[in-house]
């Protein structure tokens, strides 16, 4: 019964999602100028580590790409609410859990699809990485979209306006951005802020998509990465569906 | 004839910045199988409120309810298989066509996908939307719409219809085609409808039996005529002047009160 609610509620969002063209390519807007008009800037520049800037930055970028995209999906749900599509769903017996996962599930799917796009692009603009490498990319932009997207969800049931929304995740996105490290490695960092990196999780997503794109697949980075996308995820969907058991929203 | 709702003490406090609010203090409801109730009160007398806790929107914070013979507490799935709800928003995406909502609220309904797209033919069919069907929802009229939201609640045969509000906004005709609807679930399926509205000419038309809520309880029930010979002095009274006798907010003065409260 979850799987039938979930590809149910999966469709119905992704042909949402394909009826807007025009917000399927939106999303992958910012990245790619970062990747147009910053990019340059740091071919010549020592960044540390090995490999060329491409895949410092492109790393960075896709995650970056997940964290503004899946912290914002929640905005859905909250003009649902004010619709009355939600309480209508929540009155028929389809799973609560399914309501959450379908959604998520599709955000997973749009974001992966406009990373794609991104390192295409980038590719386009001088980026060589392995293949294994960036297909490990795509894993961890759709873990960070699930997690992410659910926390997001879960605060679009909880608030009563689009103006609480906003405000809340910008407080979130941006430090959460420059923390990580995903325009320029951390190392280098003055030590305070290196140290202070190390409690935004998505420090080691990024540490370990950067590992992953010159092809080193068994490093410590990449072990921290999986733990902390994996147990992010799992914390996150867990916190979505609570919320989404219990909201008389 | 038996009962098909049947609440005591039903109650729900919420917790606000200012401290708790009661919103229903203890509803004790009676309703029959194949009955129009109309529910009335004030606004922010609990109406809403109690059809979002008997729907298993929101759980009660007090008392205790079944519906269709299911316990709203132990067995919220088996109240929802039996009943449909229209909140007063209504509950469909503007951007989706017609078809494409009943379908999906089949599906919801766990129908197979053929039996779906057939009882979405049949719901049309029934509610007069087969010309509609390709539409987007977003571009129907009011009454439409309403006719779309009801469609959707009806999808699994409910035994039970709360319609929250149904005719706030309809033009007259479209609210008297709303009624010749609602007594038509009745009469033909057996379809008990518990209808909250502001529009008095309407609950004394539609409703077998009213319910008065004021703040949050139950203050006054029975068919409307008994209503008005009780509270509003004569069966000849109107009913007007019986809610406001009732909920006390009365006496109005004797030509400028509306018609809807």
């Amino acid at each position: 019964m979850l799987l039938h609610d979930t590809a149910l509620i999966y469709g119905r969002y992704l042909r949402q999602s394909l009826r807007s063209r025009f917000a399927l390519l939106f999303g992958v807007l910012t990245p790619l100028l970062y990747l147009l008009f910053f990019g340059p800037l740091l071919t010549g520049l020592p960044l540390g580590g090995q490999g060329s800037s491409w895949q410092v930055l492109v790393p960075g970028l896709l995650l970056q790409l997940g964290l503004f995209g899946a912290l914002f999906a929640g905005f859905t749900v909250i003009l649902e609410k004010g619709q009355g599509v939600v309480e209508r769903m929540r009155v028929t017996p389809v799973s609560r859990l399914a309501l959450l996962l379908g959604r998520v599930l599709r955000d997973a799917t749009v974001f992966v699809f406009q990373a794609v796009l991104l390192v295409l692009a980038a590719l386009v603009m001088g980026l060589r990485a392995p293949l294994a490498g960036v297909l490990i990319g795509f894993a961890f932009v759709a873990l960070l979209t699930l997690s992410l997207a659910s926390l997001s969800y879960a605060l679009g049931m909880k608030v009563r306006t689009p103006q609480e929304f906003g405000p809340l995740i910008n407080m979130v996105s941006m430090p959460s951005m420059l923390l990580s490290g995903l325009m320029l490695p951390m190392t280098l960092a003055p030590a305070w802020l290196d140290v202070l990196s190390h409690f935004v999780p998505f420090r080691y997503l990024v540490d370990a998509v950067r590992d992953a794109y010159v092809g080193e697949y068994t490093s410590a980075h990449m072990l921290y990465g999986v733990l902390a996308a994996v147990g992010f995820t799992a914390l996150s969907v867990t916190a979505g569906t609570r919320v989404f058991r219990t909201t008389g929203a | 004839m038996a009962a098909v709702i049947s609440t005591a003490g039903l109650a729900r406090t919420f917790q606000t910045k200012a401290g708790p609010v009661d919103a229903v203090r203890g509803i004790d409801l009676t309703v029959r199988e194949g009955e129009i109730l109309g529910f009335l009160g004030p606004n922010g007398a609990g109406k809403t409120t109690t059809l979002r806790m008997l729907t298993t929107l929101l759980k009660p914070t007090g008392g205790a309810a079944t519906v269709a013979g299911h316990d709203l507490a132990a067995d919220p799935a088996g109240v929802r298989r039996a009943s449909g709800y229209v909140a007063q928003s209504g509950g469909v995406d503007p951007q989706i066509t017609v078809r494409e909502e009943l379908v999906t609220q089949g599906r919801l309904y766990r129908l197979p996908k053929t039996e779906a797209v057939a009882r979405a033919g049949e719901l049309a069919r029934e509610l007069d939307l087969t010309d509609l069907l390709d539409r987007r929802t977003g571009a129907l009229s009011g009454g439409q719409r309403r006719r779309l939201d009801i469609a959707m609640a009806l999808t699994h045969r409910p035994k039970v219809l709360f319609l929250d509000e149904p005719t706030t906004g309809l033009d007259p005709g479209s609210r008297a085609d709303l009624w010749d609807l609602v007594r038509r679930l009745r009469d033909e399926h057996g379809t008990t409808v518990v209808l909250t509205t502001h529009y008095l000419d309407e609950a004394d038309a539609l409703a077998d039996r009213l319910v008065i809520v004021d703040r949050g309880t139950v203050a006054a029930e029975g068919a409307p005529g008994a209503l008005k010979l009780t509270y509003g002095g004569s069966i000849d009274a109107s009913l007007q002047d019986t809610f406001l006798a009732v909920t006390g907010r009365g006496p109005a003065p004797a030509d400028s009160a509306p018609v809807a409260v």
